[in-house]
């Protein structure tokens, strides 16, 4: 077997000792007609005939078009002492800090993490993790439940739409209502949510709400009143739930700052690669007052007998293996090797290099948006954006096709994501960041032209 | 065991120092902010720790240096399933091809992974005797949700609406329970029989019109086999409920045991256990969920699809009106997928057979070697871990399972799962896994040999126990009542840095 250590002679012995004359005779509690016969899978494979395998997969994926994907996820640079410091097999082959005695390295760690997040979001109560920026929001909306004890959320459609779907899937199990705030249809805020729409939902004496969750940027980039959302979430005596882009936050106004209690967002942007959605980072982190009600686990400093520091998970009654039914969640496993990948990125970026990275991107975005216009693709929405937003191109998703043949991958069209908005059939969102270079945005306006020039299909 | 170096160190907060650090990207032009209102900016930066990278490296590699891990030794921990986690791959889910890949990159670019991923479903559903499995849960738990709201939609579908029950037994993980109350359902905690088992006459007792489904673990959380399986899935077939399985010691059944073929409805695997995924300090791990017929409409989209000329895609957007819907943003943890995906290639079917195999065949020699040291409350043949305790040593010697967990600290083993199952005093989960070496558990034997005669002839070594940890019992008491859940720049540290 591949990684098993046992000789022949090793096993007979251990079946001496237990006192059984074969490895079948330990199944024999597992009732006769309940019995398995093997497994039809292809027989093994040498590590040099896995590798060739593997490596034949990987080359199968297309990564070396130029890229203006984003919605959600994000291309960035991650110095190299990231990961050579991830593959530390003390840290990614250690289990949850239990025994904090020996496992003070994860268990800092984690506490660095919560304290430079508190920094970015300025909440500062910041969980050790949860799966990904879709559950975090989702988690966040039922704390804003549990801290209300009100069973409705008002979810702006400018929050990612998987993100939607998450919240509604979780919300179904919980019987608890999801109402979407439509977004403003034309003007100056076109794209933001719609204030006065949000007004009318918030009155409804009937159905009070617990949480307004808004996203900003919001999935279309754009930027949203936040503070103006606050307070009429707060007014209405709801929570308010922002939901955040990290990298974003070296720049933009931040969670603490605008009154939001509660924030939530994908941390992938803080070092993580793309590896198709997955393993992420849910951030998840609310006000001080709310702390009893946030799931997932916190890392706390102490001291021990001696009287020297250290770390423990602490809080823990609000856990499921404490709780059980009464739990703030059943989140168990997290992603806390993630939450390390962000601390390292964040440590060795630093904060003005966490600023050039959203100012660059930002820098790069508005040629972008220039070089777009120029070619006949102008933006969607007219209001401020910081690194993404949507453009407006003739049939999109077949632009979006032939554009692959020119190797530039052009973002997202919208209506693949939201396919129940018509005003967005011929939308692409498009972004930009610190490793969208010149040339990059040269080609995409090149192929768009060139395009543009070429005889359309159906037309042939 | 650990060097007299291996103290905490200053925290990154306290290693900063104005002007160090940066290089690592361009500086943007100056003006890259000015079109965005004032009032959308934040006030002032982040007060981000400013290190340099090797100042850094040494923070974190001293840092890992204080942690307990499969790489550097045993770690019976039961129901975790610590096994050796191998490098290749590591390798693979690195490779540039896997890790550059945008979630959103369409079918055509998305070739390789889909064929992963559908691969892998594939072998997953083999193995749970299921007919299919969804990647997308990111953890045990979640795909406990996952395939419990499912359940949910499958009695909603037939308008059986008054099912709003779920039957867990005692000695399940606290996932189970808090999985039955996420998903809108009341738990209602089945005691378990004298023999460790499920008590089927107390399920029958329970079942009815308002059960949705009962969660079951098989192997147990005390390392059994449920004899009695046969006997209690009927009877929740005929009450009109389904089962769900707790796939977290799968470990053990591997090619001996299918349960969909037995009769589950729906079970998850934890990637992160069976198929050696690590599990990098608390996740990230992926719970994929199988079903049986059932509940295959249910499946949470987007679903993988193989196309009848061989190329693979996505589902699209509301494909499957019937689908539970998205349980997280993307398509599932596929780093975390392709490791298990090799794993399964490397050992191949009989491979995995072997795995359930040795892991089997460890415990019990494990559990006959300890029966002369500590209790064995069920003292028959078990699958892949057991339950050991320190009752009778805690009446004899005032020693307590916490105090022998902290001991084996000092011996330089991680302690086993200590008070879990609930359901079994002075408890010891212990696993050891297929990739010890029989040298490794006999001297886990020795170790605890020693610490119980310690216990009789200086009990104050144990409770006093770990001596030479990186630090030693910790105030988790004020850590809870006055909480320092981050570190504030402006007042610094309650507590004084280490060194």
């Amino acid at each position: 077997m591949a990684y098993g250590p046992h000789t022949p002679e090793d096993r007979a012995r251990m079946l001496k000792v237990i006192g059984v004359g074969s490895v079948d005779d330990l199944f024999a509690d597992i009732p006769e007609p309940l019995r398995a016969s093997g497994l039809r899978l292809p027989p093994p494979e040498s590590e040099w005939e896995l590798s060739a395998h593997l490596l034949k997969l990987a080359g199968a994926n297309r990564v070396d078009l130029v890229s203006f994907l984003g919605a959600g996820a994000y291309s960035h640079f991650v110095p190299a002492v990231v990961d050579q410091l991830l593959l530390r097999g003390e840290f990614y082959t250690a289990y949850t800090p239990y025994q904090p005695e020996i496992s003070q390295g994860t268990l800092q760690t984690i506490y660095e993490y919560q304290s430079l997040l508190a920094e970015l979001t300025g909440l500062d109560v910041v969980s050790a993790s949860h799966y990904d920026g879709a559950t975090a929001t989702a988690e966040g909306a039922l704390m804003a439940c549990r801290a209300t004890r009100r069973e409705r959320v008002l979810v702006s459609r400018g929050v990612h739409p998987h993100y939607r779907q998450t919240l509604c899937t979780y919300f179904g199990g919980a019987s608890l209502v999801a109402d979407e705030i439509p977004l403003v249809a034309d003007g100056p805020a076109a794209g933001t949510t719609d204030l006065a729409a949000l007004q009318r939902m918030l009155t409804d004496t009937d159905h009070p709400v617990a949480g307004v969750v808004v996203a900003n940027p919001s999935f279309f980039g754009l930027l949203e009143p936040m503070a103006e959302i606050g307070r009429l979430a707060h007014a209405a005596g709801a929570l308010f739930v922002a939901v955040v882009e990290p990298v974003s936050l070296a720049v933009l106004a931040t969670p603490g700052e605008y009154g939001a209690d509660i924030a939530a967002g994908e941390g992938q942007p803080l070092g993580m690669p793309l590896s198709y959605g997955g393993p992420y980072l849910g951030i998840l982190a609310c006000r001080e007052a709310l702390v009893r009600q946030i799931p997932g686990r916190l890392v706390g400093m102490t001291t021990d007998v001696d009287g020297r520091r250290g770390f423990v998970m602490t809080l823990r009654a609000r856990e499921q293996d404490i709780r059980r039914e009464k739990a703030t969640s059943n989140i168990c496993t997290n992603q806390a090797l993630c939450a390390l990948a962000a601390t390292i990125y964040l440590a060795t970026i630093g904060p003005h290099g966490l600023r050039d990275v959203a100012a660059l991107g930002a820098a790069r975005a508005a040629e972008l948006e220039v070089a777009l216009a120029a070619v006949g693709a102008p933006r969607l929405h007219p209001g401020p954006y910081l690194n993404e937003f949507a453009v407006r191109v003739p049939r999109a998703p077949e632009v979006h096709r032939r554009l692959l043949d020119h190797g530039v991958l052009a973002g997202l069209p919208l209506a693949r994501a939201i396919p129940d908005d018509p005003s967005l059939v011929n939308g692409l969102l498009v972004c930009a960041t610190e490793t969208t270079t010149a040339e990059d945005i040269a080609a995409f306006a090149t192929a768009l032209a060139a395009l543009a020039a070429e005889p359309q299909e159906g037309v042939r | 065991m650990t060097a007299a170096g291996d103290r905490l160190g200053p925290t990154l907060f306290e290693r900063s120092r104005p002007g160090r650090g940066g290089g690592k990207v361009p500086h943007p032009p100056t003006d890259a902010l000015a079109r965005i209102p004032a009032s959308q900016l934040r006030a002032e930066g982040p007060r981000l720790p400013e290190v340099s990278e090797p100042e850094l490296t040494r923070h974190f590699v001293n840092l890992s240096r204080l942690n307990y891990s499969i790489d550097s030794g045993f770690y019976p921990l039961g129901s975790c399933t610590m096994k050796y986690n191998p490098k290749i791959n590591e390798w693979a889910a690195r490779l540039h091809g896997f890790a550059a890949l945008h979630p959103f990159a369409p079918d055509d670019l998305a070739q390789g992974t889909l064929q992963m991923l559908w691969e892998l479903e594939q072998a997953l559903a083999e193995i749970s005797g299921m007919k299919a499995v969804t990647l997308q849960p990111a953890a045990g738990a979640q795909g406990e949700l996952t395939g419990i709201l499912m359940i949910r939609a499958y009695h909603r579908g037939r308008s059986d609406v008054q099912r709003t029950e779920v039957l867990v037994p005692d000695s399940a993980h606290g996932t189970n329970p808090a999985t039955a109350s996420m998903a809108g359902f009341k738990t209602i905690s089945i005691p378990s029989a004298a023999d460790g088992g499920v008590d089927v006459e107390a399920f029958r007792a329970a079942l009815g019109p308002r059960t949705a489904a009962v969660m079951i673990t098989n192997p147990s959380t005390l390392g059994l086999f449920e004899a009695r399986l046969g006997e209690l899935l009927e009877a929740v077939h005929k009450a009109g409920a389904l089962a769900y399985m707790d796939g977290a010691n799968l470990n053990a059944i591997m090619g001996r045991f299918k349960p969909g073929e037995a009769g589950f409805d729906a079970m998850h695997i934890n990637v992160h256990k069976t198929f050696s995924t690590p599990h990098g300090g608390g996740g990230p791990g992926a719970g994929p969920v199988g079903v049986g017929e059932k509940l295959l409409p249910f499946l949470p989209s987007p679903r993988v699809v193989r196309e009848p000329d061989g190329r693979f895609r996505l589902e699209a957007e509301g494909e499957r009106v019937t689908s539970i819907g998205r349980v997280r943003a993307f398509v599932g943890n596929a780093g975390v997928l392709v490791r298990a995906y090799a794993y399964i290639r490397a050992h191949g079917g009989s491979g995995l057979c072997e795995v359930s195999d040795d892991a089997v065949l460890a415990a019990n020699y494990l559990k006959a070697r300890l029966r002369d040291v500590l209790d064995v409350p069920f003292d028959r043949l078990c699958m892949h871990e057991f339950v050991a305790s320190s009752a009778t040593l805690k009446a004899q010697t005032g020693i307590r399972t916490l105090d022998v967990a902290k001991r084996l600290i000092d011996y330089g083993f991680h302690p086993p799962t200590i008070y879990f199952p609930l359901t079994v005093e002075e408890a010891l989960l212990i696993e050891p896994t297929e990739t010890e070496s029989i040298e490794t558990l006999d001297s886990f034997v020795a170790v605890l040999e020693s610490i119980v005669e310690e216990a009789r002839t200086d009990p104050e070594l144990l409770h006093s126990a770990p001596h030479d940890s990186p630090v030693r019992r910790l105030d988790e008491t004020t850590a809870a009542r006055q909480p320092n859940l981050r570190w504030r720049a402006m007042t610094g540290s309650q507590t004084p840095c280490p060194d």
